[in-house]
């Protein structure tokens, strides 16, 4: 007779199948790993390294002094304005003191354009011949008045524009449009001060007037300088390709012809006096730059810009203090690959999904943890990096276009989620195609590639445009520090660090890359044997 | 050796990925270079176009590919175990891995040539009705012009000499995702660095020993004079690179047990 014996049964209590438990599994599997503990460690290296690396020992000794004056000979200098933004400050000024409120009114009959001849960035007025040529769209001539006399001061402006209208203008940065008109036909420009308070107005008949805009100016001097300006900024760079070294453009010029000037208000006595506002610091006595006294008005030649400036020849963002980036980036997409396809492998997947046999539980949590550890490590690293070669730069004399806290705070966060996520994508891939070189090049060719031929200017910028809106290269806006003028014709290109997408929308371009490969990855991991 | 050409031969030709990746190599470059192809145009401003780089821009992809193609060859017998038989079968290593090496070159030379011709007669067929024409001083894309040829023939080398470059930094770290990872680090961190720095004789050398770099420096016919070195040189950095590749692989693969 044979007894029955009872099948064995654990006395220990069951164990509680929750996801921080899976959490922790994952944790320990990657913290045990040596290997991938020192991968994430070399990237964090890596990002720090070539911060320096980046900024290498170039020396521009570029100055932002008051004046071109302040700095050594052949320094380039870089005037600043009232927010602390790099700025151009050239144009031509026919002005006189205005000591209090009062308001100039003036009618530009004629706004053209002079042949240029000009190259490069500096703007050469020797360069420029008064033939008539194209006018440029973003031209001024109108109405001015500025608190001091050195480059970059407070100003407010009311102007006509190549091809853009009336507008208003103060503070390089600020920029209101008026009517919309064609500079074909008489424009009347008004400009009127009240204590801090300036304020623009059109016409198109010196009767009926209409307010563009009014700007306040905090602590306006009583005692101003206040006139007529033309300039003409540079062509922007060849739209095609931007090779590595960043081509510049053509210098400008303009033509105004200013009649029916009338004045009111605290204006001294004293005559109108011509002056060429920040062209390389000298004063021009040529004749086809300045001003002639014609019938009741002036006629003035001018060249350059009142803007913010964008792709200064010696100046830099914080694209070099991160070229590490993309070397971790690197680092973190075979990490990323690894941390799923080492347990096919190994044949740990198995046991693993033996142990949690919930599959997309398991998939979510190896992508919280790798996310969670390639994050911290990129924030650490990119924390250090940026203010260590934005220092490193500036000891170096080179200018670096000043940023907000806030805007630090998302490229460091930004850059860490980048990283964070790319790791993200390459865990999915790996987990779709459970081959790691297919995987590791699949990610590559996303998201490095493509930053890589546009920055090398190897396809033309339509494409280069559209492959930083289609790819998780996307992401690479986050990183993007300046702000992107309309008002001013640049190329604004990956190259030159401006993004086609916003920060957060070229985020959420990468976002969704990994969220759709997680899911994929996910489907195929619950409907496919490991 | 013939006995091991023979194995390596069948081994290869019996894995289905290797067909599929000369056929993904070829459709990558091809098809990238069609989409630059269509998107330029010609601007009598500016500078002027390289047509023949332009038209082989799809290498930048397709090396790619014929990197995994060259890392699977040596780390997929490393991932399976199959590199145990392997290497009872023909213990003298340096012999295994020379006819790894010239077979998986004559493939990879195969689909480079086909790659680059399809590349050509696209840019052939496409640019000439975006402006590119002989009004605007630009010949039609022809295999008969000297620096055109050089550029073609430099760019099926170009892809042999990356394959030989992977084969040997996968014979060197075994494991596949590292392989592959430091493969397309060495061809693509280097352009961006070189981009980033701000330091232009630093950029010029990264330039200079870039594998990629200096490699497609082959495929320039234009502005010869402002390249950071010059075609032929630059084909054989890559050499040098993939010569040392192969060297501390062989040595390595000599050395260590399997």
């Amino acid at each position: 007779m044979s007894a029955t014996t009872a099948p064995y049964r654990s006395d220990l209590p069951a164990g509680r199948d929750s996801f921080a438990q899976l959490l922790h599994a994952e944790w320990t599997k990657f913290r045990t790993v040596r290997g991938w503990v020192i991968t994430a460690v070399v990237s964090v290296i890596a990002i720090i390294v070539f911060a320096y690396l980046g900024t290498f020992r170039h020396e521009s000794g570029v100055c932002t002094g008051p004046s071109p004056a302040s700095c050594q000979a052949g320094h380039p200098h870089v005037p600043v304005g009232p927010g602390g933004e790099a700025v151009s400050d050239s144009y031509y000024f026919v002005h006189r003191t205005l000591a209090g409120d009062g308001s100039v009114t003036v009618r530009v009959s004629s706004l053209t354009g002079l042949r240029q001849t000009g190259n490069g960035n500096a703007v050469s007025t020797s360069d420029l011949v008064g033939a008539p040529g194209p006018v440029q769209p973003w031209a001024k001539a109108g109405l001015t008045l500025t608190a001091g006399s050195t480059l970059g001061s407070a100003y407010a402006a009311v102007m006509l524009t190549g091809a853009h209208g009336v507008r208003m203008q103060y503070d390089y940065t600020h920029d209101t449009a008026g009517p919309s008109v064609s500079i074909a036909g008489a424009r009347w420009l008004r400009l009127t001060r009240s204590g801090d308070t300036v304020i623009g107005s059109a016409s198109a008949d010196g009767t009926h007037w209409t307010v563009v805009s009014s700007a306040r100016l905090a602590g306006l001097p009583a005692s101003v300088q206040a006139g007529l300006f033309v300039t003409s900024p540079q062509t922007a760079p060849s739209q095609q390709f931007l090779a590595g070294d960043r081509a510049g453009g053509q210098a400008t010029a303009a033509n105004a012809r200013f009649d029916r000037l009338t004045l009111e208000g605290q204006w001294p006595a004293g005559r109108w006096r011509g002056q060429d506002v920040g062209a390389n610091g000298q004063t021009s006595t040529l004749t086809s730059v300045g001003s002639h006294p014609s019938s009741g008005g002036f006629t003035v030649t001018g060249s350059g810009d009142i803007a913010p400036a964008v792709g200064l020849p010696a100046a830099f963002t914080d694209q070099p203090s991160l070229t590490g980036v993309f070397v971790a980036l690197i680092v973190l997409i075979v990490l990323g690959t690894m941390f799923i396809t080492a347990e096919y492998r190994r044949g740990l997947i198995h046991t693993t999904l033996a142990a949690s046999p919930r599959r997309g539980r398991v998939l979510l949590a190896k992508a919280l943890v790798i996310a969670a550890v390639t994050f911290l490590a990129g924030a650490a690293a990119t924390a250090v990096a940026i203010p260590l070669g934005t220092r490193l730069l500036r000891s170096h004399g080179n200018y670096v276009y000043p940023t907000s806290a806030l805007t630090e705070l998302r490229v460091v966060f930004g850059t860490a989620a980048l990283l964070a996520l790319t790791a993200v994508l390459a865990l999915a891939l790996g987990a779709i195609l459970r081959r790691s070189a297919a995987a590791v090049t699949a990610v590559i060719v996303l998201i490095v590639l493509p930053y890589m031929l546009v920055i090398v200017a190897a396809v033309p910028a339509g494409v280069a445009q559209w492959l930083m809106r289609l790819t998780p290269a996307a992401a690479f806006a986050v990183e993007q520090t300046l702000p992107q003028y309309h008002q001013v014709d640049y190329l604004y290109t990956p190259a030159s660090g401006f993004y086609p997408l916003a920060p957060a929308v070229g985020f959420a371009v990468l976002l969704a890359y990994a969220l759709i490969a997680l899911g994929l990855a996910g489907h195929r991991l619950r409907t496919t044997d490991a | 050796m013939t006995g091991a050409l023979r194995a390596e031969w069948t081994k290869l030709r019996t894995v289905a990925a290797t067909g599929w990746l000369m056929l993904a190599t070829i459709t990558a470059t091809v098809g990238l270079g069609t989409i630059v192809a269509l998107a330029v145009t010609y601007r009598s401003t500016g500078p002027g176009q390289d047509i023949p780089k332009l038209s082989l821009v799809g290498i930048q992809l397709g090396q790619a590919i014929i990197a995994i193609l060259a890392v699977q060859t040596i780390s997929g017998e490393y991932s399976t175990g199959m590199i145990r038989v392997t290497l009872t079968a023909i213990p003298r290593r340096p012999t295994l891995l020379a006819a790894k090496a010239a077979i998986l070159t004559a493939l990879v030379l195969t689909a480079g040539a086909v790659a680059v011709l399809g590349s050509v007669l696209v840019g052939r067929l496409i640019l000439p009705g975006h402006g590119f024409t002989a009004a605007h001083g630009y010949a039609l894309l022809s295999l008969s012009h000297g620096p055109t040829l050089r550029a073609a023939a430099g760019s099926v080398l170009y892809l042999g000499l990356i394959a030989l470059l992977s084969l040997g930094v996968a014979t060197a770290v075994r494991e596949s995702a590292v392989a592959i990872g430091l493969v397309l680090g060495l061809l693509y961190l280097f352009p961006i660095l070189a981009a980033l720095v701000t330091d232009p004789q630093l950029k010029r050398h990264l330039q200079q020993i870039a594998p990629m770099t200096a490699g497609l420096a082959v495929q320039a016919t234009t502005n010869l004079g402002r390249l950071p070195i010059a075609p032929w040189a630059g084909l054989a950095v890559l050499a040098g690179w993939a010569a040392a590749a192969v060297l501390v692989g062989g040595l390595l693969l000599r050395w260590r047990d399997a």
